[in-house]
This record gives C-alpha cells, sequence and structure tokens, in this order.
C-alpha cells in the first residue's frame, strides 16, 4: 500500500474508536509533556547559568600576570617556564600586543592598591581597584543602588556592601540579618569620601653619580626611570553601592571601593610593581596584571594559550565551568530518565490498545486479506495507527509542556517578585527539544506497534473469517 | 482436550477448466467450504497441490499467495463481509488500494463496477443502511475491481431471500458469460447449483463423492427475458 493511503486508512481507523484512541493519544501527550517539561526544565536552567556566568564576567576573563609578580599562579610554570628575571614585563606594549589577539574584546590594567579613605573624618583603610566602563554590564551591579559612573574619567566611587557597612558603622553581627543595600545607599549617595594615595611623578634625572659606572650606555637607559612619589589626596564622589562582589574571583585581592578605570590611570597611582621595576629603562606604565576579557567562554582556552606563548602567567576560571557543563550532562540525564519514564507507560497504552483493535478488528483483517492484502500491509497498516497516534500525542505533548512550562515559570516569577528577586527565565522550548520530542515519541510508538502489528498480520484469514 | 486431525479435503482431484461453472456441493461439514479456501489462497493443503495456472500454490509464499488472491481471485461471502466504516465505493476500491492503483483510477473503476452491479447511487452509503442483496452486490463489484479470472462464492445467496438471491445469481452468471470469469461456487441447495453451474461436484466428508455435467435450466428464461 502506498504512503497516503495507509495514512488515511490509519487516520480513518483511528477515528472509528475515537475515545478509545484518544484516551491513548493523550496518555502519549502526557508522557511528551512531562519529557518535555523536564528537558526544557534542564535547557532553561543551564541556560539562565550560562546567562549568569557569562555576566559574572567569571568565564570569559583571563588574568594576566608577568612572573616577574614572584606570586606563581601555579606550579607548573614554576617548573616550566622562564626564571621570574628573564620573563617579560607587563607593560603598556605587552598590554596592546594582547589586546590584538583574536577574539579578544579588551585588555585592561588592573589598578589595585590599598589605600585610605576619609569619611567623616574617620579613616578607612581598604582594597580599591579600577573597572572599566564595559563593567557595567557585570551582574553584580543589577541590584545595585545608584549609578554607574558617568564617565570613565568622573571623580567617582561605586562601594560594595561590606565597605559602606563598614562607613556607617552598621557591620552586623555574625548570624544577625543583614541590612538592605537600600537603606545603607539612602545616607551614602552623593556624599563625598577622600582618598589619600601615593603619586607616582616622574623626576627630572638624577645627578650624575660620583664614582662613573662602566659604560654610558647604562647611564642612558637609567635616565628615565626615576620618580618620585608624592602624597596626594583626591576627593570622590559616592555614586553607587552594590549588593554583589564583582570580584569574586580575586579571593583576598578583591576589593570593595571601585574607581573609574582612566581616572586611576590619570591619579599615577603607585603601584607595588613600580618599586620592582625601578631598574627598568623604560617610562610606560607596568602592571602588576591585566584582565583580559574574551568574547565567548569557549575561546579561553585558546586564548590562554596564546598569552602564556608570550610568556606570561594566566589564570582562568575555565576549569571550573568545564566542571558545571558536567553536572548539567547528569542532570540532563536524569531529568530525561524520569520524563521518559510517563512516556513508556504511555506505550503500554498504544500496545494495549492495538492489541483490543485486532480482537475488535479480527474479521475486517480477514476480509482484507481475502481480497488481496498482504502480510506486510496489514502489518504496515498497524504500525501506520501506531505512528499517528504517536506523531499526533507528540504534538499535543509539546504544546502541552509548553504550556506547564509557562505556568510554572509565571508562577514562579510571582514567588520571586514577592522575594523581590528579579524574575527570570528558567524555561526553554528550544525548537530542536520540539522536534526531538515529536521523533522520540513517534519511534516509541512504533516500537509499541511491533507486536501487535506482527501479530495482525499473521492472523490466518480462515479463522479469522470465520470468527463471528 | 487433545487435538484431532481432521482431514477436511481428502484425496480430492479434479480439474476446473477455464471459463467453467462449477458448483462444489454437500452437506455440512463436507468439506466444501475447505475446498474453495484451498482455491482460493487462504489455506495450504498438508499435503497434494492445488494448480491455478500453471502455479501450485502450495509452493508460493505467503508474499505471492496475497499476490494471487489480489490478482487471480476474487471471491463473495454468505455474510457478504464488506468492511462496516467504509462506504460502498471505499469498500470496492479497496483492492486496488492493496494494488497500489492511483486515486483518479480507484475512483472511476469503483464507480463502474458499481455502475454493473446497479449501485451507483448508493456508492457513498455504508453497508448497514443497505438490503443484503444490495450488499452482495457490492461484494460483487468488488471482487470484480482487479478483474479477476476466478470468481470464487461461498454460499452467496445463504442469506438472501429467494428473489435477491437469484438477482444476485444472475448477476455472477453474467459475469461468466460476459467476462469470460470461471466460477466456483459453494453451496448446499442443490436446486440453485442445477439452475446456474454447468458441472456438479458432491462432495461428502472430505472426500468426492460424483462430478457430472449439467445444462443450466435458468439459461432460456434469461434469454426470453433480455
Amino acid at each position: 500500500m502506498k504512503i497516503p493511503d495507509l495514512a488515511e486508512l490509519a487516520l480513518r481507523n483511528l477515528r472509528e474508536s475515537l475515545l478509545r484512541n484518544s484516551l491513548t493519544t493523550i496518555g502519549i501527550s502526557v508522557g511528551v509533556a512531562s519529557l518535555v517539561a523536564m528537558l526544557s526544565l534542564g535547557t532553561g536552567l543551564q541556560q539562565l547559568f550560562s546567562r549568569r556566568l557569562a555576566k559574572s564576567g567569571l568565564f570569559d576573563t583571563v588574568i594576566v600576570s608577568s612572573r616577574r609578580e614572584l606570586r606563581g599562579m601555579g606550579r607548573e610554570e614554576e617548573r616550566n617556564g622562564p626564571t621570574p628575571g628573564e620573563s617579560r614585563v607587563l607593560d603598556e606594549s605587552a598590554r596592546l600586543e594582547i589586546e590584538q589577539l583574536p577574539n579578544v574584546m579588551e585588555a585592561y590594567p588592573d589598578i589595585r592598591f590599598a589605600t585610605e579613605l576619609r569619611f567623616d573624618d574617620k579613616p578607612h583603610l581598604t582594597m580599591i581597584s579600577a573597572l572599566p566602563q564595559s563593567g557595567k554590564s557585570n551582574d553584580a551591579f543589577e541590584g545595585m543602588q545608584g549609578s554607574f559612573f558617568s564617565s570613565d574619567t568622573a571623580a567617582e566611587v561605586i562601594l560594595q556592601k561590606a565597605f559602606a557597612e563598614e562607613l556607617l558603622g552598621k557591620t552586623p553581627a555574625l548570624g544577625a540579618p543583614e541590612p538592605g543595600v537600600a537603606d545603607l545607599a539612602k545616607p551614602l549617595l552623593g556624599t563625598e569620601l577622600t582618598m589619600r594615595y601615593a603619586q607616582r611623578e616622574s623626576a627630572p634625572p638624577p645627578a650624575p653619580p660620583l664614582r662613573p659606572t662602566e659604560g654610558a650606555s647604562a647611564d642612558q637607559s637609567l635616565a628615565g626611570s626615576a620618580y618620585s612619589v608624592v602624597s596626594r589626596e583626591q576627593k570622590l564622589k559616592i555614586v553607587g553601592v552594590c549588593d554583589l562582589d564583582p570580584e569574586s574571583m580575586r579571593g583576598p585581592m578583591r576589593a570593595k571601593v571601585f574607581l573609574p578605570l582612566k581616572l586611576a590611570e590619570n591619579l599615577h597611582i603607585m603601584q607595588p610593581t613600580d618599586l620592582r621595576e625601578i631598574a627598568r629603562a623604560n617610562d610606560q606604565p607596568v602592571y602588576a596584571s591585566i584582565s583580559v576579557r574574551v568574547k565567548n567562554p569557549n575561546q579561553v582556552q585558546t586564548i590562554e594559550a596564546a598569552i602564556k606563548k608570550k610568556g606570561f602567567t594566566t589564570f582562568s576560571i575555565l576549569d571550573a565551568s568545564r566542571s558545571l557543563q558536567q553536572v548539567f550532562r547528569v542532570l540532563y540525564a536524569f531529568l530525561g530518565i524520569f520524563g521518559s519514564l510517563a512516556l513508556t507507560v504511555a506505550s503500554i497504552g498504544i500496545v494495549n490498545t492495538l492489541v483490543m483493535a485486532i480482537l475488535e478488528r479480527r474479521r475486517e483483517i480477514g476480509i482484507m486479506k481475502a481480497i488481496g492484502a498482504s502480510d506486510g500491509d496489514v502489518r504496515k497498516l498497524f504500525f501506520a495507527e501506531a505512528g499517528a497516534m504517536g506523531i499526533l500525542g507528540g504534538i499535543a505533548g509539546v504544546v502541552l509542556g509548553w504550556a506547564i512550562g509557562q505556568i510554572i515559570n509565571f508562577g514562579t516569577n510571582i514567588y520571586l517578585k514577592s522575594q523581590s528577586i528579579p524574575p527570570e527565565h528558567f524555561w526553554a522550548v528550544p525548537l530542536w527539544l520540539a522536534a526531538f520530542a515529536i521523533v522520540f515519541a513517534f519511534v516509541v510508538s512504533l516500537i509499541s506497534g511491533l507486536y501487535p502489528a506482527g501479530r495482525a498480520a499473521r492472523l490466518d484469514p480462515v479463522q479469522a473469517l470465520r470468527y463471528e | 482436550m487433545g487435538e484431532t486431525l481432521i482431514r477436511a479435503v481428502d484425496g480430492v482431484s479434479l480439474a476446473v477448466h477455464s471459463g467453467d461453472f462449477v458448483a462444489l456441493l454437500g452437506s455440512s461439514g463436507s468439506g466444501k467450504s475447505s475446498m474453495l479456501n484451498l482455491i482460493a489462497g487462504l489455506d495450504r493443503p498438508t499435503s497434494g497441490s492445488v494448480v491455478v495456472q500453471e502455479r501450485d500454490l502450495a509452493k508460493l509464499s505467503r508474499e505471492e499467495l496475497a499476490k494471487y488472491r489480489l490478482h487471480v481471485v476474487g471471491m463473495v461471502f454468505q455474510s457478504f463481509n464488506l468492511i462496516a466504516s467504509m462506504t460502498l465505493a471505499e469498500n470496492v476500491e479497496l483492492p486496488l488500494r492493496f494494488a497500489e492503483v492511483d486515486r483518479s483510477v480507484r475512483e472511476t473503476r469503483a464507480r463502474e463496477a458499481l455502475e454493473r452491479v446497479g449501485l451507483k447511487a448508493r456508492m457513498n452509503h455504508r453497508p448497514s443502511e443497505l438490503s443484503g442483496g444490495e450488499q452482495q452486490r457490492a461484494a460483487l463489484a468488488r471482487a470484480l475491481i482487479n478483474r479477476p479470472q476466478l470468481l470464487l462464492a461461498d454460499e452467496p445467496t445463504g442469506n438472501l431471500d429467494s428473489h435477491t438471491g437469484t438477482e444476485i445469481m444472475d448477476l455472477v452468471r453474467e459475469f461468466n458469460q460476459q467476462l469470460g470469469m470461471t466460477v466456483v461456487m459453494v453451496t448446499h441447495e442443490r436446486a440453485l447449483a442445477e439452475r446456474y453451474a454447468g458441472r456438479m461436484i458432491f462432495l461428502a466428508d472430505g472426500k468426492l463423492v460424483d462430478d457430472r455435467p449439467n445444462s443450466p435450466t435458468s439459461l432460456a428464461g434469461a434469454k426470453e427475458r433480455t
């Protein structure tokens, strides 16, 4: 029989016992819906996490430092890399070079220093770091009170919540409820604090040494490296207080106060590296480390390798993200297995329905065989019926699963709102999942149809026609 | 309960010529229906052979037997055996679906076949909406649709009153004479056989007891009518 004929006859037969076949099809659709619901929850959660991770800046950032820093990030470099003295200086030209690498969005120096801030005439010692304008998209600033820096050079600061607590003398006792960011921000926003810092100032060449050194060239090369350190003050306006810590990956080095990057650069704040590089004949700024933002977390590894080749030490949290993917794969498998359970039950329903149909249509099968239907025709007809139920159930199931997802998403977001957490989209039915679910339902139905179809095909026409 | 082997047809040897109208007669249980099923390729003999057009049905595969039933044989039954969920037209064209004939061709041929048995007006009715005679006529149209050489009828008038029975038998004779179809009819009504068949074969307990030619008595009357 031709396929259109098969489909037509199958649909006609399904309509004949409408109630029973509808119930079976609903069974399949519930099975598919549960599978779709489970897998779309998995997909949605994964997308949510990747979105969050991408925003956190944890997984698309490579931190580059020179081995001259003498703070080894790993033992591997100590064994294989060049000795600290021979490795490259992480200066402005190195930064530009890294920024030119393909797939690098930006490479900015980490300006990070501990200094004293005065607020209400009280000194507070803390770690300060500089942020580029692109840091705005970091999700640590999502629940921020106030605003991000108005420009890259504005004399403004953003405080991390913990430091705001310190300024206001509201540091809560361990275990006590933390004050809200809004409450902390209210008295602080718009007020000023004063930063005291050490400025590096290029000084005129020093007087020639009393005793001439071996070569004049050495004198020349040293000429530009002299500088003096001047104590300065800078008034800064508090524009924002953020809840989360944008520098969670820095460990003990993380800062609690943030300045705009260009402002920090222009202030020529004395960096720890400056002391070490004092002997170098170069007026270019030298950085302790550089943050490199990569376009896509997938490219972190390649870029790390490229930077390492240039003789620097790198650090990223890629490994963490890799094990996270592993976790998602396992979660996916689990959700899939649970989702498939309902479909397995539904497939037993198909077997049951078709076996019943054989009993009912025994005579009809006998007639068809008597007038020339082959075993194959009868088998195909039952397969077509099973397949049609599978496809119809699959489509209905995808719609149902999507609807369930929407409802749960909606409900959860109402709950999130009541907890004053911004709403999230953690339920996604991508096209491939919908297609997969329908195909899967079809295949499962065909497998369920194997036994009934075989049984119908083998039916003896003489006996079937005698039966009344 | 043990199984007892019953020989429904035992040691019967007969030859039917192309264009014959043969009646298989016998009381119930005589093996005449089993004989018909063997000729129809619905059943296989445990031993021996059934040769139709130089083909030994006993040696054909299931698939080949299905092809044989589809193209060589047309069957009508005592209980009509139309499919209740289909209209007459759909019932009649069903063999063409198995033969993978195109839809447009199927429709014309089904209409022609129904016209031939006088049921064109009823083609979109379901079998349950028709009388027994009409159902049997539809069954004849279905048997005709693949233009088979062999028409097998199993008590075709058994469920009909004598008037409609005669109508059906006239149609069967028409197929035999005008289309040249070989007819093998199973019946227990000797009078019916005498009126239509050219040869009568008597079976009892699975054995052939008599085989004699017959000059159908209905022919004269039929000729008068036309």
